[in-house]
């Protein structure tokens, strides 16, 4: 029970964070890229481009904080005695975190975004980087906290108490797993955040609302500054995606190998592997049941797994059997195997799906190759791919299926966490722990259904109204924080609302006295 | 002074500065649909919280981490034995600042309305809800020997059993003293940090405030008189200091010392939550069923090793983070005002 809740509510929380954090160097790139550039339209379409991402990553780190919030508390209120033993060792990474690096992101975020015209430039430039480092600095920990539970170092058991005692937090930070995933979920993040800005400005660029002055010809929209802005964008987050997609792909063969060396059960699961195997095939795809018994039908790339596993063709792989019976000598009897289905098929969805949502960024970067139209024949002609098997119709269609595209870094995102948390059952820390034994012994099978069925819901509103107001402001005209208005949050003039530079500017403004809040 | 008391002085640091600068934000999360008549109104009381109210909800992130890795026990104790009420929290104050984060970017006038009014509501059940809570910090929770609150079999009885210490006069108490110093608190601000008609509502909102916290200070000095022994002495002081500060606050408002206003009310309420984390001395979570069971600093500790790896990192990150929220408060000192811009 708590175990479903705590799933949901981190899963849900997952979603959010990667994207806070890849739209986050997004936007401070982009922010960079305009005031190092000489020309000067250029420099209004980036300075117009950073707003709108800046907004996405304003509205999706809301999200992100109260989520992350639920998490902080979720630590004492569903598992307080897993607290209780490894407070000494899990305390101080989410302190740190909280210290070093959240601080760091909600004050500057708050700076940067309020700052456009408080700040000479190049601070408040800096603002937003303070911001992307803080979240990558947040990762890093928090991935740290969760390396130790796949496999737990720098720790010692207190005779006494019982209890683990952090021994090193050099050693707890370059835990080998901790080395592996921080690169792989940052490129998975990548992806998520690519894949927003390519939806975003493609659907813009050839199929949403035209902005203000290129509305009617299709010649007029190709000229017009935000279109080509809308068209920068779509390929930024293309370029982001591809290159988180390889990133993902080499730095998941590298977290595969420690995790056969720290967690082959995981491993054999991800695989369905019973019987320790020789030169062992990587199934690709397995019709019929999972238990053991022979598969109905099962495609199979020979000598791959070990491969992927070790680094050599011929190498040995622990099958599931052979675990399940070292582990009942080492750790004492009881069953040592997770969910094989759930196992098996998550590490495949969220490597094809991954994968395909690489692929489908690359032909995009291909169809829109130096500012070709995707619908013109010339673009859509693939070099292996003839006319007739690429028409325009399909074009089209792919067109307006193109915005749905995070769902596919999301959903892979999602079941490479489902498999990392779900394939290390029945530990809680790896070796140390087992769930069962980590929830709070207080808790009431009432609450746990009640806190569960409150937060999906609230979330499930949370997700809605996050969908709305993207689609909301990317709906809207691109406006330009230094100027236009003066207003980075409502580009409808008249709107004094959020963040306008106080109208009286030019009379003397009453020097407030200076906010004491100590 | 050890580790431990260091780390106690921080955790109580932490709970301070939250309550003190998350309470203004509150405070203007409610007021906003009292003192804004227009939606450019409400819009520019919403603008004073509008860069702080995030770094300021990150006391309360850090108030609980640190309280995690310090005392892993008092953690534990106090999340898992007050389980719904903090659920309660963490969807009040997710719904809160999703309103309010989500408020302006959207221009139409029923969507802005729908998140002030949303803003509102958390804000003002979210006070409360800590206020109520603050009491259990001081009278405790069931604890037993495994340092848990244990429920009788029983759907009803396994809901009631973090519920419970909220339903008690303590309790009440507190959330009515916490959301009417979050009210003080919070037109103090809104006094500081607008011109025009929010400035001069905000101004009546602080007198009522003021007057209502007197009426508190009063309550309680008046339970530490019927009392006896050194809690009401302590009681006694507490209520005639929180009375007389009210009174220097709206004094203050009068005369136009907004700034003098605001800082007494900030120090009010930094004095409350003091007085409370104090309250049982070295007890940081009293059992209610045997004394002998109750957490106290040194029990809840973490060990000497986690706490020397703490310091080292809290001795870079605190003053960091105290002095770029300052810089973050000077950039954004300048009064909001309500007047429409023309349109260009």
């Amino acid at each position: 029970m708590t175990r479903l809740q705590f799933a949901v509510v981190t899963i849900y929380h997952y979603l959010f964070v990667p994207l806070s954090i890849s739209l986050a160097s997004l936007t401070a790139g982009l922010q960079t890229a305009s005031v190092l550039t000489r020309d000067p339209a250029r420099a209004q379409r980036l300075r117009r481009s950073t707003l709108l991402v800046g907004k996405l990553l304003l509205v999706t780190f809301a999200v992100g904080v109260v989520t992350g919030l639920v998490q902080e508390f979720q630590f004492g209120m569903g598992w307080s005695a897993f607290a209780r033993f490894y407070g000494d060792v899990f305390g101080p990474t989410l302190a740190i975190e909280g210290m070093l690096a959240f601080f760091l992101e909600a004050t500057f975020l708050g700076l940067w975004f309020f700052g456009w015209d408080r700040l000479p430039r190049l601070v408040h430039l800096a603002t937003i980087w303070v911001v992307a480092v803080g979240t990558l600095i947040s990762a890093y920990v928090i991935l740290g906290a969760n390396s130790f539970m796949q496999h737990p170092v720098a720790y010692g058991l207190d005779p006494v108490t019982g209890r683990a005692q952090l021994t090193s937090f050099t050693e707890l930070m370059t835990n080998p797993v901790l080395l592996a995933t921080f690169p792989h979920t940052v490129a998975g993040a990548a992806m998520l955040g690519g894949a927003l800005l390519l939806s975003v400005g493609s659907w813009r660029r050839w199929i949403g609302p035209a902005p203000a002055g290129a509305a009617g010809s299709p010649e007029a929209r190709s000229v017009d500054p935000d279109q080509r802005a809308f068209a920068g964008i779509a390929r930024l987050g293309a370029w982001t995606t591809v290159a988180g997609g390889l990133a993902t792909a080499l730095t998941g063969d590298v977290l595969g190998k420690v995790m056969t060396s720290v967690q082959p059960m995981k491993m054999a699961a991800a695989e369905a592997l019973y019987t320790t195997t020789t030169g062992a095939p990587f199934s690709l795809l397995t019709i019929g049941s999972l238990d053991g018994s022979r598969p109905l039908f099962s495609l199979e790339l020979p000598y791959l797994l070990s491969f992927l596993a070790t680094g050599e063709f011929h190498s040995t792989v622990q099958g599931i059997d052979d675990l399940q019976a070292q582990y009942t000598q080492t750790y004492g009897p009881g069953d040592y195997v997770p969910v094989i289905p759930l196992a098996y098929w998550s590490f495949r969805a969220m490597i094809t799906i991954g994968l395909l949502a690489a692929l489908v960024a690359g032909v995009y970067l291909w169809l829109t190759r130096s500012g070709l139209d995707p619908r013109e024949p010339r673009a859509s002609a693939l070099p292996f791919m003839s006319q007739r098997l690429f028409p325009r119709p399909l074009v089209q269609l792919s067109l307006r299926m193109l915005p749905t595209l995070p769902l596919l870094p999301a959903a892979a995102g999602t079941a490479g966490w489902v498999f990392t948390e779900t394939a290390r059952q029945p530990w809680l820390a790896f070796g140390l722990t087992l769930t069962r034994d980590g929830v709070s012994p207080g808790l009431t099978a009432g609450e746990a259904w009640l806190s569960l069925a409150a937060f999906t819901a609230v979330y499930g509103v949370l997700a809605v109204v996050w969908l709305r107001l993207v689609k909301h402001l990317v709906g809207q005209d691109l406006a330009d924080p230094a100027t236009a208005t003066g207003s980075p949050v409502v580009p409808l003039p008249g709107d004094d609302d959020e963040a306008a530079p106080t109208p009286d500017r030019g009379r003397p403004v009453q020097p407030a006295a200076p906010v004491t809040t100590f | 002074m050890d580790l431990v008391t260091v780390w106690f002085a921080l955790v109580v640091l932490c709970w301070v500065l939250f309550f003190t600068l998350e309470g203004f934000d509150f405070g203007v999360g409610v007021l906003t649909p009292f003192v804004g008549r227009d939606e450019h109104e409400r819009g520019a009381a919403l603008k004073t919280i509008g860069p702080f109210w995030d770094g300021n909800e990150v006391w309360l992130v850090a108030a609980i981490g640190v309280t995690y890795a310090a005392f892993p026990a008092w953690y534990a104790a106090l999340l898992s034995g007050t389980y719904l009420p903090m659920v309660g929290v963490l969807l009040l104050l997710a719904g809160r600042g999703v309103a309010l984060e989500f408020r302006a970017k959207h221009s139409d006038p029923v969507w802005r309305r729908r998140c002030e009014v949303v803003l509102a509501l958390c804000s003002a059940g979210v006070v409360a809800l800590w206020g109520a809570l603050l009491s259990v910090f001081v009278r405790g929770l069931a604890l037993g020997a495994d340092g848990e609150v244990v429920a009788q079999p029983g759907l009803a009885s396994g809901l009631a059993r973090t519920v419970a210490p909220l339903l008690t006069p303590e309790a009440a108490f507190g959330a009515v003293a916490a959301l009417v110093l979050s009210l003080l608190l919070g037109a103090a601000f809104l006094a500081l940090r607008t011109t025009g008609p929010v400035r001069v509502r905000a101004h009546r909102v602080a007198a009522g405030a003021a007057a209502a916290v007197v009426g508190l200070g009063a309550v309680v000095a008046v339970v530490g008189l019927t009392g006896a022994g050194a809690v009401s002495t302590g009681l006694v002081a507490l209520g005639a200091l929180v009375a007389g500060a009210a009174v220097v606050v709206a004094l203050a408002v009068r005369l136009g010392r907004e700034g003098s206003a605001f800082t007494v009310a900030s120090l009010l309420v930094a004095g409350v939550v003091v007085a409370v984390l104090l309250a049982n001395g070295d007890v940081v979570l009293p059992s209610t069923l045997d004394p002998a069971l109750s957490l106290t600093r040194e029990g809840a500790a973490a060990t000497p090793a986690a706490l020397r790896l703490i310091t080292a990192f809290g001795v870079v990150a605190v003053p960091g983070v105290v002095v770029y929220q300052v810089w973050s408060y000077w950039v954004f000192r300048r009064r909001v005002t309500s007047e429409r811009v023309a349109t260009a």
